[in-house]
């Protein structure tokens, strides 16, 4: 498996963020292009816990996308370019979106079945915020956790999720969000038991999955909006 | 899906589209081919679902999903099936909705022409696929007075109840009767 060494994140000449782009499986490249995992690093630096309150900025942002999603929006979505191409992925790799919903139409349907985004934390509000913004998911892993660069491979036979002890076996040819020793993820799925941020990690690997169809200016906008959220002080 | 957007994989004599197969190569283009057209099918769907909603709902998932994977051809080709065969049912519920709007807007024609002959007939405008709680109905003007002397129109209702419903109702009971002194 080739894993191709990915750019570093850095600043671009006009101190542009650039997330690093994550390796890819040759099979999975080949099958699937235009699937991209890009990664980034923050640095939290609000004050408390990730999964205690949202600071009210974060709350009052919540607010206006609670108000700016409504019924109507909440049927046209799968219309829209970019949760439209997160369908179309979702089949490709035998997901059913109306059973497993994307990111995007899962948010958009609890925030009509519970009235509005509740807030469910400082991290899950930030990765709601961008996705929200963008349509990109994002997710976050604790970064002390993960070993090397991530990318996107198929799990092999009897391989874990995960380095805990608790890692639950995965069936062969899983997709799956790894680093270079283990599966960290399953792709829009869970993520791998501890690996998950918990109140206290300070230092974050966030990733979003960018599929065929999506603008890489989206996947990077998600990336910089959970960054710039978690790393104001 | 018509027979000319198909792509015909037949194992035992290995050809796609004229072009001989039987290398990986060949399968890796059927495969591609297959994902164009479940692409195409699944932005018809959405369409369908989107421009008839709430008529036309997604419908019940049409494939089993047992979590993220690649696809080999056999399961391109029944998804493939199983959203061609979704999409043609959706078409023919979005046809048979386009006509039942289409016979529901010629009845409120003949309603506004010969009122008379619809006395008190309702036509609520979802069924004109319009949005909204109003209905059209044919009453009396002058209430009794036109139905004695058949004179009838047509009106429309002004739209969807208060979420608080109406003033009398949402008045609370505590609310002091007119001369009453409030309750502290």
């Amino acid at each position: 498996m080739s894993r191709t060494p990915p750019a570093p994140e850095a600043a671009g000449p006009a101190g542009a963020f650039r997330p690093a782009p994550g390796w890819c499986a040759p099979e999975v490249a080949q099958e699937l292009p235009g699937l991209r995992l890009l990664a980034a690093e923050a640095q939290v630096r609000r004050g408390g816990s990730l999964t205690g309150d949202s600071p009210p900025d974060i709350r009052e942002r919540l607010r206006e996308l609670s108000n700016r999603m409504r019924g109507a929006t909440a049927v046209a979505v799968r219309r829209q370019p970019v949760p439209a191409a997160y369908r179309v992925f979702f089949r490709h790799i035998g997901l059913d979106p109306d059973a497993v919903r994307t990111p995007m139409e899962a948010a958009v349907l609890e925030r009509m079945l519970r009235g509005g985004f509740l807030s469910g934390g400082l991290l899950a509000d930030v990765l709601l915020v961008a996705l929200l913004d963008t349509g990109v998911p994002v997710w976050a892993l604790d970064a002390e956790s993960v070993e090397g660069w991530l990318g996107i491979r198929p799990s092999g036979e009897r391989e874990r999720l995960g380095r805990s002890r608790e890692a639950p076996e995965l069936p062969g040819g899983r997709l799956v969000v790894a680093d270079g020793s283990a599966p960290l993820a399953v792709l829009f799925g869970g993520l791998a038991p501890g690996h998950e941020p918990v109140a206290n990690t300070r230092r974050l690997t966030l990733f979003a999955v960018q599929v065929a169809g999506v603008p890489e200016l989206y996947a990077e906008e998600a990336l910089w909006n959970c960054r710039a959220a978690l790393e104001l002080p | 899906m018509s027979p000319s957007e198909q792509l015909t994989i037949d194992r035992g004599a290995p050809v796609i589209a004229g072009v001989a197969v039987g290398t990986e190569a060949g399968e890796r283009g059927a495969r591609r081919s297959l994902r164009a057209q479940v692409a195409r099918l699944e932005r018809e769907l959405c369409a369908i679902v989107a421009d008839g909603f709430p008529h036309i709902g997604a419908g019940s998932p049409a494939w089993a999903s047992t979590g993220p994977s690649l696809l080999g051809l056999e399961q391109l080709e029944q998804l493939r099936d199983q959203l061609a065969g979704r999409v043609q049912d959706m078409r023919r519920r979005a046809q048979e909705r386009a006509e039942h709007e289409l016979r529901a807007q010629e009845l409120l024609e003949r309603m506004k022409l010969e009122p008379g002959r619809y006395k008190f007939v309702r036509l609520p405008v979802t069924e004109l696929g319009q949005r909204g709680c109003g209905v059209w109905e044919v009453r009396p003007r002058f209430g009794l007075i036109g139905m004695l002397a058949g004179w009838w129109e047509l009106k429309l209702s002004s739209g969807c109840p208060l979420a608080r419903g109406s003033r009398a109702s949402a008045t609370p009971a505590t609310a002091p009767a007119r001369g009453m002194p409030a309750a502290r």
